[in-house]
């Protein structure tokens, strides 16, 4: 206004009440020529920029006592802080590598570790790693009691899973879809038949039902889509023809199942360690996912019966501690097994895991579907999406990226949740190495802290990892709110 | 598209795009829509107008089942609308809908929002629904954009996309909730121009707006909504110059008085 019209503007506002005159000189002043583009001034741009806004700004201003004192005040703070972090620091690094013992050529064990008041060769006082002790038990905290001879089963395992999970996560690599699609449904059969040996006694009468019984489904599925079967029950079979489907796939891994690879059976009871975190980790993470997902869907669903069931599902894994759901899975569920039918262990507590974070992964993205707009839904339903490719197309992938610390949070939780089956005797990473600790041959003072040092950067190096994989695929999925 | 076992067809609806007869709806204990009838034919547009919370907004709503009536028939391009999912699907396909508030998918881009349906619900091989999503983007005067996210674009121009992307499905009906009422002054003629293009194209539309320069230059015909109920409609002429009923006086006197 006072740009274009500077004589009125300046009427009106004299008009309105007196303003004193240095404004009023410059009330009516119009730019004739354009202000210069200056450069910024130097505490906002470059080194000192960001040294002046990240730690100086709140403690230079010395204008006034009070102000003065509040920057001293936070200088020594600072300093405190930072001395607190350097000795910290220093000394973590001191006790894992400057002063640890590294190797135990002449097989002293113990003694290898020993000060010389404890009768070893250390000076007095010596506190520091022992890692002797963990390159003798490595096997037992990565494997627990797998047989050596059979180590290579697990590592090639690993392999096969981080070859292809890398090849889906590096974004310039081709066909990641279908490399996604083997490492959901290939990949875990394999890893199966290796771990632990295949050739499962499984009739030839059970695959050859379920055979018929998928064949038969399909055949119902087909004579629905060509039209055969009409109204509701055209329906039901084109979802007996989807059902048939599965059934084959799952008589076909049956079948793989019972082949006989010649691989040494190896019972669950002999995994241990990183491989025991790990399986129950991955599958809990990769199976709660999508369950939670549908459990969300249920619960906000309009049909009151998938609605109730989605609730009382989720309001009870919630409701109850993991702990109890392992000793519930390890105790109760054999008293309701007919004699003689066993049931593995670990299955058993895998089965706990995921349907406890299956719980907790559904609330989550509940968040992330309520924060969707109704207009999002309507305009899905407008161009004449079906309820299944609106959520798939639609909501999910926006609500999915509204939640993902939310869902990352959850998978952290789950991996570090995995310590708790060790109360039910299975040794993961944590048991395994809390075993080790046992051993007399090792006794000394700093084996546990050795030991409890190796499982908590192990620990922290795969929850750190999901946490920055989550960051990048946060800022990469953000382009919503891109202006 | 439409499957004769699905389809309801009258004799002397052949040219007839929508048919309410005796339509009734409530939301609770508000009765949202009194009785109402009103039959379009093809390539007839109206214009709905009348105050806030009469109802307009709902009329059309039915029409695509984004709100169900309790009473009454609807139906579509021929297709009864009822509980079959078969014929919501069917009436969805060939009704295209444009928001108040876009709807556009902030997710995708410009090109994906406006191929998606044609993809998944038309089945359209991919290459193709590439070829109509451009060719209506460019109806629409903003091809170069397709390739940015709604995210980035004007208010008008997220409008314009929002109708390019139900004219991808090429539609038979076209529905306007309030177009222009999100929308800065300087925005709303360019999406008025694609409009008026539109109509000129011979597209069957019923558009609720409070545009009345809009109403005059395009309608056929102009129905004035209030407490639920049609309370008049006429040519536009007649409408705005001869305004039968008091209700439909006072409207008009305080839209065009100032």
């Amino acid at each position: 206004m006072v740009r274009k019209l500077p004589g009125t503007a300046t009427k009106k506002i004299k008009a309105k009440k007196p303003i004193p005159s240095a404004v009023d000189a410059q009330a009516g002043y119009v730019r004739s020529e354009d202000a210069p583009l200056l450069p910024p001034p130097p505490s906002e741009v470059g080194v000192t920029g960001w040294l002046y806004k990240n730690i100086f700004a709140s403690m230079s201003d010395f204008s006034s006592i009070s102000a003065a004192l509040k920057s001293a005040f936070i200088a020594v703070l600072t300093l405190l802080i930072l001395y607190f972090l350097a000795t910290q620091t220093i000394g973590l690094l001191d006790f894992a590598i400057f002063s640890a013992v590294w190797s135990d050529p002449e097989g002293l064990k113990r003694q290898a570790c020993w000060t010389v008041e404890q009768g070893g060769a250390l000076p007095a006082g010596w506190h520091a790693a022992c890692w002797p002790f963990i390159q003798a038990k490595a096997k037992f905290i990565f494997y627990g009691a797998y047989p050596t001879d059979d180590l290579w089963r697990v590592n090639m395992t690993y392999a096969i899973g981080v070859f292809l999970l890398a090849w889906v996560l590096i974004e310039r690599l081709p066909y990641r879809k279908m490399v996604g699609a083997l490492l959901l449904t290939v990949y875990p059969v394999m890893a199966i038949v290796l771990l632990t040996g295949g050739a499962f006694t499984i009739s030839t009468g059970t695959i050859g039902g379920a055979t018929i019984l998928g064949l038969a489904l399909i055949s119902i599925g087909r004579l629905g889509k060509a039209g055969y079967i009409t109204g509701a029950l055209g329906d039901l079979s084109l979802v007996a023809g989807v059902c048939g489907w599965v059934v084959i796939a799952f008589a076909v891994v049956l079948a793989i199942f019972s082949i006989d690879f010649d691989l040494e059976a190896i019972d669950t009871r002999d995994w241990g360690g990183l491989l025991i975190t790990l399986v129950v980790a991955i599958t809990g993470i990769v199976a709660s996912l999508p369950l939670g997902i549908l459990l969300a869907l249920g619960r906000r669903s309009e049909m009151p019966v998938a609605r109730f069931l989605s609730t009382v599902f989720i309001e009870f894994w919630r409701g109850v501690p993991l702990i109890t759901v392992l000793f519930m899975a390890s105790v109760m569920l054999p008293l309701f097994m007919p004699e003689g039918v066993n049931f593995d262990m670990l299955l058993r507590a895998l089965i706990g895991v995921t349907l406890f974070s299956a719980a907790y992964m559904a609330e989550v993205v509940r968040g992330g579907l309520q924060a969707i707009d109704k207009g999002q839904y309507e305009g899905a339903d407008a161009v004449g999406l079906s309820y299944w490719q609106s959520m798939r197309l639609i909501i999910l992938p926006q609500a999915l990226t509204h939640v993902i610390p939310g869902i990352v949070n959850t998978f952290i939780g789950l991996f570090k949740d995995t310590a708790l089956v060790s109360i039910v005797g299975i040794f993961d990473l944590l048991g395994a190495a809390q075993s080790t600790l046992a051993d007399a041959a090792w006794s000394t003072p700093v084996q546990g802290l050795t030991g409890y040092l190796v499982v908590a950067t192990i620990f922290f190096i795969f929850c750190f990892g999901m946490s920055r994989y989550s960051m990048y695929m946060e800022q990469k999925l953000n382009r919503s709110h891109k202006i | 598209m439409t499957q004769p076992q699905n389809a309801v067809t009258q004799a002397d609806d052949h040219n007839k795009v929508v048919s309410m007869r005796n339509v009734n709806k409530w939301f609770g204990q508000f009765h949202v829509l009194r009785d109402i009838n009103l039959s379009v034919d093809k390539g007839e547009r109206i214009v709905v107008c009348g105050p806030s919370g009469s109802g307009k907004s709902t009329l059309i709503r039915c029409l695509n089942r984004l709100e169900k009536h309790q009473d009454g028939d609807i139906s579509v391009h021929g297709i009864e609308l009822n509980n079959d999912v078969k014929n919501i699907d069917e009436i969805r396909r060939e009704v295209g809908m444009v928001f108040q508030h876009f709807n556009l998918f902030p997710h995708l881009s410009i090109l994906e929002n406006c191929m998606l349906a044609p993809i998944w619900v038309r089945k359209t091989p991919r290459a193709e629904a590439e070829e109509i999503a451009m060719h209506f983007l460019t109806r629409v005067k903003i091809p170069e954009q397709a390739r940015k996210y709604p995210g980035q674009l004007s208010g008008g121009q997220q409008q314009r996309v929002a109708i390019a992307r139900a004219l991808c499905m090429q539609p038979q009906l076209m529905l306007f909730d309030e177009p222009t009422s999100a929308l800065d002054p300087e925005m709303i003629k360019e999406v008025l121009d694609t409009m008026v293009e539109l109509a000129d194209d011979g597209m069957t539309m019923i558009c609720v707006t409070h545009e009345m320069g809009f109403a005059r230059r395009v309608a056929n015909r102009v129905i004035f909504m209030d407490e639920g109920q049609i309370v008049e409609q006429n040519e536009p002429e007649a409408f705005f110059n001869n305004p039968q009923s008091d209700r439909t006086k006072l409207f008009l006197s305080q839209i065009l008085g100032h």
